[in-house]
Order: C-alpha cells, then structure tokens, then sequence
C-alpha cells in the first residue's frame, strides 16, 4: 500500500530529471504568476491576460522562424509583440472611440491568426503544438534558469509597486490625486504579466500560460476576501496544480499531454472552490446557514 | 459682470486664485470666465443649480481637469486633498475599513515608507475621529453608503492637507452622520485649513458655511453666505443654467 503510494506520488519526481524539472519549472511560475493572476482578476483584467497571451504568440514564432526553436529569440520576440500589443491597444483605447478590451481582442485576433500562420510557414504541425501548448516535460537549464529569473524579478517588483498597486486597483481617483505614480504603476504592471506569460509559454505554450495564472487566482477568491491571503492561497493552488497535474500526466501514462494536465488540475481545483468555497461558492448558496442575530 | 473677490480676508492670503478661468468638456463652457480668490483657511460653500459647473470647478481646483482658459494657481506649497462626488472606488475590492482609511497617510509614507507605531496610532485616531471604531476589519464591500462617506472621511483626516475639496459630501447621507462629518468641517476650518465644498442643502450652506460662492456657469454672487443666498439671486441662478446649445458660436467675450 505505502509502496503504491510512493510509485504514485513521489517515485515519479525521485525516478525521473524530466519530472524534477517540470515541477521546479511550475513552482516558478506559480510563484510569481498567481499573485498577478490575483491582481489581474481584482482589476477585472482576466481577459486581457488573456488575450496578451495570444498577443505574444506572432513575436515567438518569428523568433522560431529566424532561429529555430531558440529560447533567447523566441523570448525577446514574444515580449516585444506583448509590449507592442500592450501598448497598442491601450493607445487605441485613449485616442479612438474603441474601449480597451474591444481593442485588445481585435490585436490578439489577429495575432494569434498571424502567429500560426508564420510557425506554419517553415514548422511541422508538431512544432505548432509546441509552440501552442508549450512542452512542460522538456525544460532545459536554461528554461528554468528563466523561470526563476522572471519569478524573482516580478516578486520583487510587485513587492515595490504593491502599495500604489493596491491603491490603483481600489481608488485610482485618489492615487491620481496624491501622487502621479498610476500610470507608471499600470505600464510596469503591464509588463509583468507580459514577461509571466513569456516564461509561462516556455513551459505551457500560448494557450495554456495564462490558465496557471487566472485559474488558481479565481479558485482562491472562493475561500477568501483578503488579499494578502489571496495572493498566498492562488500561489499554493498554482504549486498544487503542478504537481497535481504532472502526477495525474504519468500515471496516465503518455495518453495525457503533461501541460493540459496541469491547466486541468488548476481547472478541478477552480471548479471544487466554485461548488464549495466558503466565500459565496455554490454550496453556500444553496445551503445558507441561518443569519446571525447582530 | 465684474469678479467678485471672495472674501473680506480672515487672512490676506489666497489659497486658490482664479483668473478668468473657462473649464469644459469639448469646448463647451461649463464654467465660464470665473474670476476670484478664495482666501486661506477660508470656509467656502459652492452652491449652484444642476449642471453650473459646480462640480468641474473643484474638478479643476484639484487638477483633474485643465482649463480651456485662463487660469487656477493654488498657491505654493499647500497640500490639496480632494473628495470626488462619486468616487470611482471599487468597492468589491478585497481591503480592510483601515487599509482604505491608511492610504491617507500616503504624503508621509510613499510607496516604500513604514507605517510605524505612531502612524498606526493615527489611523485609530482618524477612525474613530469618525465614529468606525469596531469596523476597522469589516471588508470595505459591506459599508453603508453613510459608513463609507465616514470611512473616506477618515481618509482626509490623515492626509493633513492645507486645502480641503468636497464634492457633494452629504448627498444620500442620513442627518446624523450628516452632523458628525459637518463638525469634522468645522474642525478644518477651526485647524486654519481651506475647505471647498460643493453642497446642494441650502439650509446646511447657511447653517455652517461662512462664504458661499453661487455658481451658474459663471458667479452670480460670491461672498459672505448671508449676501449671496438671497431669493433674487439664487433665482437668477436657476435662469442662468441652460442646456448645451450643440451649435453655439466661439465665446467672443474679451479675457477681462
């Protein structure tokens, strides 16, 4: 019984370099893209982390398309196209009559369109899957060095800009009339969640680099209405769904992709909050208790 | 008209000077060549029917909002805090009563500075100062509209601003809380602050506002309360305020 524990939960990692590095890889990314998947969902952003995960996807398969399948190209490719887009669209949105989202799905649309037909271009379509489902079983070292490089920058910018942060999200009307911080506050925001989605999409593809954002953070917001516990709840529901996710993968044997596994797990954990969360989850819904007397 | 000059000087200096100022949305003049002075730890009511601009005029004060022309000199070195009518707060935001009350004390602490011992000890002051005391954990989602006003309220208290605006402060705001935040005014202005507020009860304006400035896109009347809010004036107000015309021509009145 211990035994088959083991071979389950642990043999895997102990047994397997490509596991131990999948899991180091997801740890990563959870720690630095739960807390803004947080933000993101609390700034009703979800879609545009979203769509700026679509958004990168032409930079990284023009990287692909000069250099093969170079971390460095695809890297700089995909954030230049998300810092393009990003900044596109908020252009858009200032100087036309189109609102911001509107203006954003019209530039992923036609990114994401763009974006396949390049990797087309000169790739197999098992190299589109990569590119769009990322390849969580395969990190090399210089993957991970990237992941955990961009985990610790964004955590300590988000640590630095928190306090404005937090202010903007809650009143930026009066952010605006203390300090004149917001907009570089946003920009700088902006481009942490390009530079998440970029790591992520070594890892997970374009489609799926966002799910280990927004999911843990949505899951999270059924059990509590803080936000320092939030960020720490969405960063473990991240980590579990990892782990979750790549044990689920190699029991399955290779039937189940290791990198929608993960976003499944994340989705299992997002649909378990929502039926039973203590924060106006279904359950609590259906269920009340009675109210209280004062 | 000729500008009126705000006030017989509590003290001599201005707080906030206007000169010939024209504030609007696309052109249209919503206030239109204002000019005055609103002296330094002045008292001021803005009052004024729908649509006079009242609330474009502390918009402007603040900032929030450039001239379309002439001009607003705060004067230098004092500190502005401003109240927005309906602040565009997000009230489902996951925050604490006293998380929203410490951003007041954003002017001493920054992004990086410590709330330490002695500013902690100011928030608990400021919330009780407003009567939250109890609430300093209740999520901010689950405050009436009075305990809001109160909590934003507290805000203010910490900001220690020398100039105070107030955009409609006690609108959908019952009599008693109504009283409690008024007596805070009073202690502004008891503190030599400059307090600016827009309001809309008149009998509230005559109660507890020395200097009253009658808005109607320009001023009809501006100084003590008493002068201003007579019933020729305040119904020379009401006939002054008219809709947008979408075809009116260029203002050509002189910058005078």
């Amino acid at each position: 019984m211990l035994s088959s524990l083991y071979d389950l939960f642990i043999g895997p990692f102990a047994e397997f370099d490509f596991m131990r590095r999948a899991l180091v890889g997801i740890i990563a990314l959870s720690v630095s893209g739960a807390p803004i998947g947080v933000f993101l969902m609390l700034r009703r952003m979800s879609l545009t982390g979203d769509a700026m995960a679509h958004a990168i996807l032409p930079g990284a398969a023009i990287g692909y398309l000069v250099a093969g399948f170079s971390l460095p190209a695809m890297t700089i490719g995909g954030l230049a196209a998300g810092f393009a887009v990003a900044l596109a669209a908020g252009a858009v949105a200032r100087l036309t009559v189109l609102k911001e989202d509107a203006s954003l799905a019209a530039f992923y649309l036609i990114s994401l369109a763009l974006g396949v037909t390049i990797v087309s271009l000169r790739g197999s379509a098992v190299d589109l899957l990569h590119v769009l489902f990322g390849n969580v079983l395969a990190l090399d070292d210089d993957v991970l060095i990237l992941l955990s490089s961009v985990a610790t920058l964004s955590l300590l910018t988000l640590a630095a800009l928190y306090r404005p942060l937090v202010m903007e999200c809650v009143d930026p009307g009066f952010l605006r009339s203390v300090s004149r911080s917001g907009g570089v506050v946003h920009l700088t925001f902006l481009a942490l969640v390009v530079l998440n989605l970029v790591a992520g999409f070594h890892a997970l593809g374009t489609l799926l680099a966002v799910g280990l954002m927004m999911l843990p953070a949505a899951a999270a917001r059924f059990w509590t209405a803080d936000i320092t516990r939030l960020i720490l709840l969405a960063t473990g529901f991240g980590m579990l769904s990892g782990y979750g996710g790549l044990v689920l993968s190699y029991s399955a044997g290779a039937n189940l992709p290791a990198g929608p596994a993960i976003i499944l797990a994340a989705g299992a954990l997002y649909l378990g909050s929502l039926l039973i969360g203590s924060q106006g989850g279904l359950a609590r819904r259906l269920l009340p208790r009675p109210h209280l007397q004062r | 008209m000729k500008p009126l000059v705000a006030t017989k000087a509590v003290s001599p200096v201005s707080a906030i000077r206007l000169t010939d100022l024209t504030l609007g949305y696309d052109r249209h003049p919503a206030v239109h060549h204002l000019s005055g002075e609103i002296a330094s730890g002045s008292l001021i009511a803005i009052v004024g029917p729908n649509g006079a601009g009242k609330s474009t005029l502390l918009k402007g004060i603040a900032g929030a909002l450039s001239p379309l022309e002439g001009s607003i000199a705060v004067s230098k070195g004092k500190r502005l805090a401003y109240l927005p009518q309906s602040a565009d707060l997000d009230r489902s935001f996951p925050i604490h009563v006293y998380d929203l009350v410490a951003m007041g004390l954003w002017n001493s602490a920054g992004i990086f500075g410590r709330i330490g011992f002695s500013a902690r000890a100011k928030v608990e002051e400021a919330i009780a100062a407003v009567g939250l005391t109890g609430f300093e954990t209740r999520p901010i989602g689950t405050l009436s509209g009075g305990q809001m006003q109160r909590a934003l309220f507290a805000r203010l208290l910490l900001q220690d601003a020398d100039v105070i605006l107030l955009d409609e402060p006690f609108t959908a705001i019952d009599a008693r809380t109504t009283a409690d935040l008024l007596a805070l005014v009073q202690r502004w202005h008891g503190e030599s602050r400059t307090v600016v507020a827009v309001l809309h009860d008149i009998e509230t304006v005559r109660r507890a506002f020395p200097q009253t400035l009658l808005l109607a896109r320009e001023a009809v009347a501006w100084g003590e309360t008493g002068e201003v809010l007579t019933a020729a004036n305040l119904l020379k107000a009401r006939r002054m305020v008219e809709a947008f015309d979408s075809h009116a021509a260029p203002c050509e009145r002189d910058a005078a």
